[in-house]
């Protein structure tokens, strides 16, 4: 199977063609360097994304606190990740860096706080 | 009778810190960053997603944790800043009138200012969309700041005008947030934003992204009922025929971003029509002495850790303003924009004290693979850069050895296949 992508590791943006075989990717064709071959080989077979959002954060000097996986989680567990974020229940104060949720989504990916919010008064 | 400050920062977002922590470091200990909003930061505290700090930390930082590492900073080094402060004007003496909630109307007198004031984006009323004034218009950057900082979510059927990244970061926030986002109208042929932004933004939540279209009407009295949408021609001009409307009840905007001069005006700084910013000189002064200006309000970037490398060198150098006393902007090398540039900054590189290495940063006018970054010194080729690929949307730099610059008068950039 073909599968045609375009690389987005540097600005040269290249067109490539991958040929897939029993769900892995064989030969690579249209790139520039070496590091399209291993982009093609993630992104077709297992892509993987860094999830981010915003959520309440009670009791803070700020209304809102924002959070992101610690690691790329799977693409297709995008939603999934997004939901368990939006569940967890932020309480000022939250500090930068903070664990909020060990194991996302059974990605086995920690989430984490990105942003300190003091608690009020 | 005003305070008097060596260095008065005017904006406390990722220009402001770096520029304010750089003077600090260059020696100076009178500084104050004076902020509008409540928190340090700037645009950064509402860019949840990540993609900040690749080169200056050499990690993927989403944009608080970015900021965080330049608040944490200044406030290590005790730099005094005035939050919830608005600079209403400047004179060209430097005299700097603020306004706060709890302090009212103050001014302060500076040795030097940093203008650091960043930019807006291009608004509704700026384009002539017909229509009423439904609720449901906002620019993506008010969409994202509703989202991200106060937890609103500003409608749940939307439709982007604009591929650049603030259209598409914000396409995939919308979306994550559970709104339908029908699609990414572009007037342009091309995409405006990064190709990876294209991928993770669009591609992988299905967005469709319409190139040579734009919106033509919106529909809907009190609340966006929909859009028009046409396609255009080569001069970006409506196609009759090619309407279609599309549903929706929120049209995001993000058709550009303008670098906010309106206090830079004020105190007679020049401009620059080609990036709505100051003329600057290498050690980024402007027109008026002991002004100095850095980041978006001096040209619109695309990656924060240029924006912190360039105050940071703005800072050092309104601090040797400050310690010598002494200008350099007046006699100077004049850099030209030759065919196939639309801007560089700076547009002036300093005689006296030539630095070892000048930077200059510009964009090109169209995308092209292949090409040559030519510099010419009084009409010599001097300099010949290959380039596989240069696109408007990714700011390229050009670097010039000081030595060669000796007895130049001119400097002419330009592009070549």
């Amino acid at each position: 199977m073909e599968r045609e992508l375009i690389c987005t590791v540097c600005p040269l943006g290249c067109q490539m063609k991958a040929v897939l075989v029993n769900g892995r990717v064989k030969s690579v064709s249209g790139n520039s360097c070496r590091r399209g071959v291993v982009y093609a080989r993630n992104e077709l077979v297992a892509p993987r994304r860094m999830v981010t959002c915003a959520v309440p954060a009670r009791n803070g000097k700020l209304p809102m606190g924002s959070l992101k996986t610690a690691r790329d989680v799977p693409k297709e567990k995008i939603f999934d990740v997004i939901k368990a974020m939006k569940a967890a229940c932020l309480i000022a104060p939250v500090t930068l860096g903070e664990v909020v949720i060990e194991d996302v989504a059974d990605t086995g990916v920690p989430v984490v706080s990105t942003k300190a919010v003091p608690a009020m008064g | 009778m005003e305070e008097t400050i060596d260095i008065v920062v005017i904006g406390g977002g990722p220009a402001g810190l770096s520029a304010a922590i750089s003077a600090r470091e260059s020696g100076i200990e009178s500084i104050v960053i004076i902020e509008r909003d409540v928190v340090l930061g700037g645009i950064l505290n509402q860019c949840v997603h990540c993609g900040f700090g690749l080169h200056n930390f050499g990690e993927e930082l989403s944009g608080p944790e970015y900021a965080a590492r330049y608040v944490d900073r200044v406030a290590e080094l005790g730099i005094s800043c005035e939050l919830d402060t608005m600079v209403l004007e400047i004179s060209k003496d430097r005299v700097v009138t603020m306004v706060s909630p709890d302090k009212g109307l103050r001014r302060l007198k500076a040795g030097a200012i940093i203008l650091a004031m960043g930019c807006r984006e291009r608004p509704r009323g700026a384009l002539n969309i017909p229509g009423f004034r439904p609720a449901g218009i906002y620019t993506a950057g008010t969409a994202q700041r509703l989202i991200n900082l106060e937890g609103y979510l500003p409608g749940r059927d939307a439709v982007i005008l604009g591929s650049g990244d603030i259209g598409l970061i914000t396409a995939r926030r919308m979306a994550l947030e559970g709104a339908k986002v029908r699609l990414v109208a572009e007037l342009q042929s091309y995409p405006g934003g990064l190709r990876r932004n294209i991928v993770q933004c669009l591609e992988d939540f299905n967005i469709p992204l319409l190139l040579s279209h734009t919106v033509v009407n919106v529909h809907g009295h009190d609340r966006v009922e929909g859009v028009t949408l046409a396609e255009v021609d080569e001069n970006l001009k409506p196609i009759p025929g090619t309407e279609q409307y599309v549903p929706c009840d929120t049209l995001l905007l993000s058709v550009g971003l303008l670098p906010e001069n309106e206090i830079s005006r004020g105190a007679g700084v020049a401009l620059n029509p080609a990036t709505g910013g100051p003329f600057v000189n290498s050690d980024f002064s402007t027109n008026i002495e002991g002004i100095f200006a850095c980041g978006n309000v001096l040209h619109v970037h695309d990656l924060v850790d240029r924006v912190s490398q360039e105050a940071a060198q703005a800072g050092s150098a309104a601090a040797d303003y400050v310690k010598s006393g002494k200008r350099m902007s007046v006699n100077a090398i004049t850099i030209k924009a030759g065919p196939g540039i639309r801007y560089t900054v700076p547009s002036y590189i300093q005689k006296e004290m030539l630095p070892e290495k000048v930077l200059i940063r510009f964009r090109v006018t169209m995308r092209r693979r292949d090409v040559y970054i030519c510099g010419l010194f009084d009409g010599k080729e001097a300099v010949r850069r290959k380039r596989p690929i240069v696109s408007p949307g990714e700011m390229e730099e050009l670097v010039l050895e000081g030595a060669e610059l000796e007895n130049v008068n001119e400097v002419t950039i330009f592009v070549e296949d």
